[in-house]
């Protein structure tokens, strides 16, 4: 990554936040927390979920008024707290994670959305397309103001958040984990687009919990915890171990967690996967996967992965193949037939395919189950759901007081916990797990992979889909490559020889960049 | 440490909302009738109370059935023209000599069969519900017409005209089935599994699919319950006029029950609510009419203040527990 000229601290800081707390009832979201972000600077933002990032930004951006005590300089002058357009006059944007664009709006509309350019209440079209024009180019961005954004990938809507932004001559623009959704290509050109921000001299305050990104882009990185302030790390002090100890506060020897046996000549499949395919986004994939096993699957973003997990697990269609468990062929039958035969998935959409988020912890545990459970007569057993929901939150160590609070207040490691918690519970064979730790904080991961750990120590196939690629290589005792729908290659990991990030990368992208890797068995 | 703390917040903030959310409208309901009280001098009185209590009572039935739909995010406009055939059905029969009784299983049976109707083309063939139940609503209609050759069929001697004119211990019967049938939604949708299923369709169809949960089969069974309630709200209406009219009986009682359900505070698009504020909102409802017309209030200001009182309690109910949500 290439970065550009370092920002020059001489000049006065565009930003400086002193003091900031925040209270909400007896809780406080933030404790005296300081912040200060040069111009042309890209600023880290790091802390486990919770720890008042988020809260700090909503300060910044006017929706949350501070504490009185603290102070908010931008440019050097006092901005009016708790006012979201004075903040956006001021030059702060927030680009957040679930993007606020109208699909059915074209590009340039949605860059003006709210501060139409308009001719005594007729908005003119042809005058916001001429606005647009030079910002889009700015940006390098291909696609014409006139594309509806309902027909962009969530990349280039990104990109028209972004645009958006420069509309109003913003200085400071925040970015709440902006490449969550994004395939590595599209990551690439936001990089782009962030250095050349940069060299214009805005400031960027990027939120992320991807150890990679914070080394290809920040000046600087602060982190908190527990609403409180820990420290500020320039890039020369930047590392891993540093970073993680600062945000949980203690070290982390073994990150990710590999005390089960790797599966040796003994290999018993559990579950076997034939030629399967959908006839769009998948075709004709085969493997197996072993008791005590956990294979990894990777490869970019639109592979194919959660749709070859979604046919395994009768969520959606196969057209061809078939899914073996124990040798015995599944019948077509949805996910319940996938539950009852013993295949468990966990969806990478926790909160859109998973979780119901006005119910309570208990319910959510209990749902797959619950008719197991049942007295005759289809009445629930209550006290059985809470013996049962008690003991996987002791069990997973999920951290709340009560299972009978709603799913929707837990933090993303815990409600991770909670989905994982109710595939648990129907004593699955095989589960798949598709992004388990996206959107969860670093002392939740970790316990994660511990659970992951046991699960296959238990005896238990695990597949794990992953794009966070030393995840995958943490984890896993074994790697399928996806490229196009179909398996690309295996890659075989052992303690000699462990799998290579390059490897993966390699399979991933395509036969021309392939180099010569002895582990390698190729399939296709 | 601030991350149990806001938990412990999080947990009375959710104390609160459910306490809020269970009282609903009752504070609504009670200003009401005190309100009524002191500009008549005889709202709450016995005998009148007793009146409202049947002018709710059928809606109660249809708002309860409402609620099943509505908590799996649907809709069901047929109801009140599933009543109207129910109750042509009711009295035809009844008009059978010895054998006059079974005009209360007839009604009810062709309730649940246009319930299933509905619910199969709902759950199988995935239309979607407001459509489907558009054309039952219409189609009903004209049924219910066909049913008496467009005329109102009367029975004087009606032979279960107790339902809708008895007393059973000083209660009027129609208040006790509208009570009964409260009862009974409460136990389904709290104490058992398809219950349970019901609040996961509507709170997360694609989730609930991906649990395992048959959604079909819960769809089916909330248009099947609405129908069968329909058809029950048939019967009531029958008991209490002796005569049934397929063109004027339960003509727009869809929207009384929508509204019904809605002012109890259940969600529009599913997953929350509950069967004691839909009774709330009933009774809220009946309180309006009964209490306008006590007032003396004419009848075209009936309905601009009805849909006022409604409009404004929502709105006020949505505010006081929007300050207490922040995710």
């Amino acid at each position: 990554m290439s970065t550009a000229a370092a920002p020059d601290r001489r000049v006065a800081p565009v930003l400086e936040m002193q003091n900031i707390s925040k209270t909400f009832g007896n809780t406080r979201a933030l404790t005296n927390v300081s912040l200060t972000v040069y111009p042309g600077e890209v600023h880290a933002l790091m802390g486990e979920n919770g720890a008042g990032k988020s809260t700090l930004m909503k300060v910044l951006s006017g929706a949350y008024v501070a504490d009185p005590g603290g102070s908010i300089l931008v440019s050097g002058r006092p901005a009016i707290a708790g006012d979201p357009i004075k903040a956006k006059a001021n030059g702060i944007a927030v680009i957040y994670q679930e993007l606020s664009l109208a699909p059915n709006l074209t590009v340039a509309q949605n860059m003006f959305l709210g501060t139409e350019p308009s001719r005594i209440g007729f908005v003119d079209r042809g005058d916001i397309r001429k606005r647009a024009e030079p910002i889009l180019k700015r940006l390098g961005i291909t696609f014409s103001p006139s594309q509806m954004v309902s027909t962009l990938s969530l990349g280039e809507r990104q990109m028209v958040e972004i645009a958006r932004a420069l509309t109003t001559d913003a200085r400071i623009i925040v970015m709440d984990e902006p490449t969550t959704s994004l395939t590595s290509r599209e990551t690439e050109k936001l990089f782009e687009v962030i250095t050349s921000l940069k060299e214009h001299g805005i400031a960027i305050i990027y939120i992320s919990h991807r150890m990679e990104e914070i080394y290809a882009l920040a000046d600087r990185v602060s982190v908190l915890r527990d609403s409180a302030y820990v420290g500020t790390l320039e890039r020369s002090e930047l590392s891993a171990e540093r970073l993680v100890s600062m945000m949980v506060g203690r070290d982390l020897s073994s990150f990710y967690k590999k005390e089960h046996r790797a599966v040796g000549h003994d290999r018993n499949v559990v579950l076997a996967v034939k030629n399967i395919g959908d006839g769009r986004r998948v075709h004709d994939c085969s493997f197996d996967a072993c008791a005590g096993e956990v294979l990894g699957i990777a490869g970019l973003v639109g592979s194919g992965r959660t749709e070859l997990a979604r046919l395994i697990y009768g969520a959606d269609h196969k057209t061809s193949g078939s899914v073996l468990l124990d040798g015995r062929e599944l019948s077509l039958n949805g996910p319940r037939g996938a539950l009852d035969a013993g295949i468990a998935y966990l969806t990478e959409d926790r909160k859109g395919l998973g979780l119901f988020l006005d119910m309570s912890i208990n319910e959510n545990i209990n749902i797959g189950v619950i008719s197991e459970d049942a007295r005759s007569g289809g009445f629930l057993d209550f006290g059985k759901a809470k013996k049962r929901a008690d003991s996987a939150v002791s069990s997973l160590s999920i951290r709340t007081k009560s299972t009978s609070i709603n799913v929707g207040a837990l933090s993303g490691g815990n409600q991770q916990k909670v989905l994982l918690a109710r595939l648990l519970e129907t004593k699955p064979r095989v589960i798949i797990l598709d992004e388990p730790t996206r959107g969860v904080d670093v002392g939740a991961k970790s316990e994660i992979y511990r659970i992951i750990d046991e699960l296959a120590q238990s005896g238990i196939a695990i597949v794990v889909i992953s794009s966070d690629l030393p995840e995958i290589i943490g984890i896993a005792d074994r790697v399928l490559v996806m490229r196009e729908g179909r398996i690309a290659g295996e890659i075989v990991g052992s303690e000699q020889q462990p799998i290579g990030q390059e490897a993966i990368m390699a399979l991933s992208t395509g036969p021309a960049k392939r180099d010569a890797q002895s582990a390698i068995k190729e399939r296709t | 440490m601030s991350a149990t703390q806001s938990e412990q917040t999080a947990m009375d903030k959710m104390k609160l909302r459910s306490t809020l959310t269970a009282l609903g409208m009752l504070p609504v309901l009670i200003i009401l009738a005190i309100g009524f009280h002191l500009l008549s001098g005889r709202f709450l009185s016995v005998n009148n109370l007793s009146i409202v209590m049947q002018q709710a009572s059928i809606n109660t039935v249809l708002a309860a059935g409402m609620t099943f739909v509505i908590l799996t995010g649907g809709i069901d406009l047929s109801v009140g023209s599933i009543l109207a055939a129910s109750a042509m059905v009711g009295v035809i029969v009844s008009l059978w000599p010895d054998i006059g009784l079974l005009g209360i299983p007839a009604a009810i049976a062709v309730g649940l069969a246009c319930g299933v109707v509905n619910g199969s083309i709902i759950a199988f063939l995935k239309l979607p519900p407001f459509i489907v139940t558009l054309g039952s609503l219409t189609a009903m209609r004209g049924i219910a017409r066909l049913l008496g050759n467009d005329t109102t069929v009367f029975n004087p001697d009606l032979p279960f005209d107790f339902i809708g004119n008895g007393n059973f211990l000083g209660v009027p019967w129609l208040a006790i089935i509208a009570l009964l049938t409260i009862l009974i939604s409460w136990v389904i949708l709290k104490r058992t599994v398809l219950g349970t299923w019901i609040y996961a369709v509507g709170g997360n169809v694609e989730a609930a699919r991906l649990t395992g949960i048959k959604v079909p089969l819960v769809l089916l069974f909330v248009y099947s319950m609405s129908g069968l309630l329909s058809g029950l709200g048939g019967v009531m209406s029958a008991a209490r006029l002796y005569a049934a009219n397929g063109l004027q009986l339960g003509q727009s009682y869809e929207l009384d029950a929508i509204a019904a359900v809605i002012l109890g505070g259940t969600s529009f698009v599913g997953g929350v609510g509950s069967i004691w504020g839909t009774l709330i909102g009933a009774l809220i409802i009946a309180v309006l009419s009964n209490g306008l017309i006590l007032v003396g209030v004419s009848d075209i200001w009936q309905y601009i203040i009805k849909g006022l009182v409604i409009i404004v309690a929502v709105a006020l109910d949505r505010y006081r527990l929007k300050g207490l949500s922040r995710t």
